[in-house]
């Protein structure tokens, strides 16, 4: 009994052929795939860290935080690194972005998810997400060769670089991700709710908005926060419309600088390595990143927080 | 839009009603006339049709774009399919309850007070009344008075599927139509909400889908039978129970098929 059974066993036993070795490898080369972008992403981190804390080794923290005059690529003599300017104008272009996103990625997504019909819907949505891929710099020169003539016909007294024909091309920008985000929270809203709701007498409307949006604001507050967190990260078009002049300022037709922008009048310029306008670069650059993370956090933690169980 | 005085004795009267679903027809030429305050039953086995009568009592149907329905549903001598009707208004006297609990991801409180609210009652003390007398009216008062602010999806299935009835309730229909309410719900759950039906009938005319037909023999007064979109016999139930007139009835009811 026992020989026979294990004969019956050997054939199972595991032979070592080429195809397996090949096969326990696969693994490891995936896992390694995967190492390079985390690696990268912690080599970045890393050189942000050491260049920025090498930054502020030459000018003080406070400084940086409090000042509101940015002269960081002028003459050592006249250099003044208070980065308020640079927060204020990035957040002046990312809050009209969010005037002209939110509402009207919202009213997108509402339509979509309640109104549209099943074909219009599947040609649309497809279409949203082609538009999230045009490059940036399409719509940079969408900013100042239509935008910003068109505004300057209303006002003519605006410069040909402005925060305003930039945000609203931001917002532009991040209206399909905002929709679109938007959209598969509220698609994910179950059916059932819907019809009770109409059931009871509900319009379309009150279905939409008293009984969808608030099963679904979590998602949708997420796709918010990403949007604008998109925004506030956004260089092409702010760099192109919106000027390179770092100015506390909450007047939208000024010409302003952004943090991004400022990075790329810095980069491109010529610096030597380990001056202080060089440093800078790094000290926005993690500026700019806690910024984004921060929203990226806030994006998630709301998510999850608020997340419904239907 | 419903006047009180009412000329015939029923509240519904369905004539020569047709459904299709693009080309399917899914029911064919039914008749039946509903009086006020009482239990129908709607029995018949899977596919027959029973939720899209259901449902074209208070124009659920009409979301279906492929939809099309001829012939009449009068409701206090209205015809609900009339050009001039006003859909939400047919719906706020045609409450429904289905087969899934599917209370609003909001509090319990917030739940019962949507459909008052939605229909414009502001009034923070009148829309408390409404939420404890539909509530009680669902025999769910006692068990959440305390937790009104609580989240109405941590409730039980059955707890669940009475909120649901009392969210209903609180709009004040005429009619109630149940799709299985039922059938989702353990035993005991079940029993209340039997019982809880035989309650609503004083005030309420109710319309009930279910499998069960010991359920539709303790709760209804009378029964209705479906087959392939048609209905094959209407009758009271211990009638239809104990003296069938159809064969497919009798085979139905004594389990030959279905
Ligand atoms: N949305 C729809 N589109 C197309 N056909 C449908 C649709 N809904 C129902 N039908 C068809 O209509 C017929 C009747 O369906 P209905 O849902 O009314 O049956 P039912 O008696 O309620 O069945 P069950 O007991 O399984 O709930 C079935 O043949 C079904 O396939
Ligand atoms: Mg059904």
């Amino acid at each position: 009994m026992k020989n026979h059974s294990l004969a019956t066993l050997g054939r199972f036993r595991r032979k070592r052929t080429l195809g397996r070795v090949w096969e326990s490898m696969i693994p490891k080369f995936l896992l390694a795939c995967a190492l390079v972008s985390v690696l990268t992403t912690l080599g970045i981190v890393g050189t942000l860290l050491k260049e920025t804390i090498s930054f502020f080794t030459k000018v003080s923290l406070f400084d940086y935080i409090t000042g509101t005059k940015w002269t960081a690529l002028f003459n050592e003599a006249q250099q003044s690194f208070g980065v308020l300017p640079l927060i204020a104008g990035t957040l002046l272009v990312t809050g009209i972005a969010a005037l002209v996103a939110i509402p009207i990625g919202l009213a997108s997504a509402i339509y979509l998810s309640e109104y549209a019909n099943p074909k219009v819907r599947k040609v649309v949505k497809p279409i949203l997400e082609v538009l999230a891929g045009v490059p940036t710099i399409v719509y940079g020169f969408f900013a100042l060769t239509f935008i910003t003539p068109l505004l300057r016909t209303i006002l003519p007294d605006m410069g040909v670089f402005n925060a305003v024909s930039a945000g609203i091309v931001v917002g532009i920008m991040i209206i399909p991700l905002i929709a679109s985000l938007s959209e598969d929270a509220m698609s994910a809203v179950p059916r059932s709710i819907r019809e009770a709701a109409y059931a009871m007498g509900c319009t379309k409307l009150e279905v939409a908005l008293k009984v969808v949006v608030p099963a679904a604001l979590s998602g949708i507050i997420a796709s918010f926060v990403l949007g604008l967190s998109r925004a506030i990260g956004e260089t092409m078009i702010v760099t192109i419309a919106a000027g390179a002049t770092p100015r506390m300022t909450l007047d939208p037709t000024d010409s302003i600088q952004t943090m991004t922008s400022f990075i790329v009048q810095a980069a491109t310029g010529d610096h030597s390595f380990g001056s202080i306008a060089y440093g800078a670069i790094y000290a926005v650059g993690m500026t700019l990143f806690i910024f984004t993370l921060l929203m990226n956090l806030l994006a998630q933690y709301i998510s999850r927080r608020f997340k419904e169980e239907y | 839009m419903m006047s009180q005085a009412t000329m015939s004795r029923y509240v519904i009267q369905v004539e020569n009603l047709d459904v299709f679903y693009g080309e399917k027809q899914a029911l064919d030429k039914i008749q039946m006339s509903i009086e006020e305050n009482t239990v129908v039953a709607l029995i018949g086995p899977s596919g027959c049709g029973k939720s899209t009568f259901l449902r074209a009592l208070n124009r659920m149907n009409d979301m279906i774009p492929s939809v099309r329905i001829n012939g009449a549903i009068t409701m206090h001598d209205e015809n609900i399919y009339d050009k001039s009707i006003d859909v939400e208004m047919l719906r706020k006297e045609v409450g429904m309850v289905f087969q899934a609990p599917n209370p609003f991801p909001k509090s319990i409180y917030d739940n019962v007070a949507y459909g008052p609210r939605v229909h414009g009652e502001k009034n923070r003390k009148v829309l408390d009344e409404i939420v404890e007398r539909s509530l009680r009216q669902a025999a769910l008062w006692d068990e959440v008075k305390d937790r009104l602010k609580d989240r109405a999806t941590g409730l039980s299935g059955g707890q669940q599927q009475r909120l649901c009835i009392a969210r209903t309730l609180a709009v004040e229909p005429e009619i109630i139509l149940m799709d299985e309410p039922t059938s989702a719900l353990d035993p005991i759950s079940t029993a209340k909400i039997e019982e809880l039906i035989q309650e609503l009938k004083r005030k309420f005319t109710i319309i009930i889908v279910t499998h069960n037909m010991q359920q539709a023999a303790r709760i209804s007064d009378r029964t209705a039978f479906f087959l392939s979109g048609e209905l094959v016999e209407e009758d009271q139930t211990d009638h239809l129970f104990s003296n069938p007139h159809d064969q497919r009835t009798e085979d139905y009811i004594t389990g030959r098929f279905g």
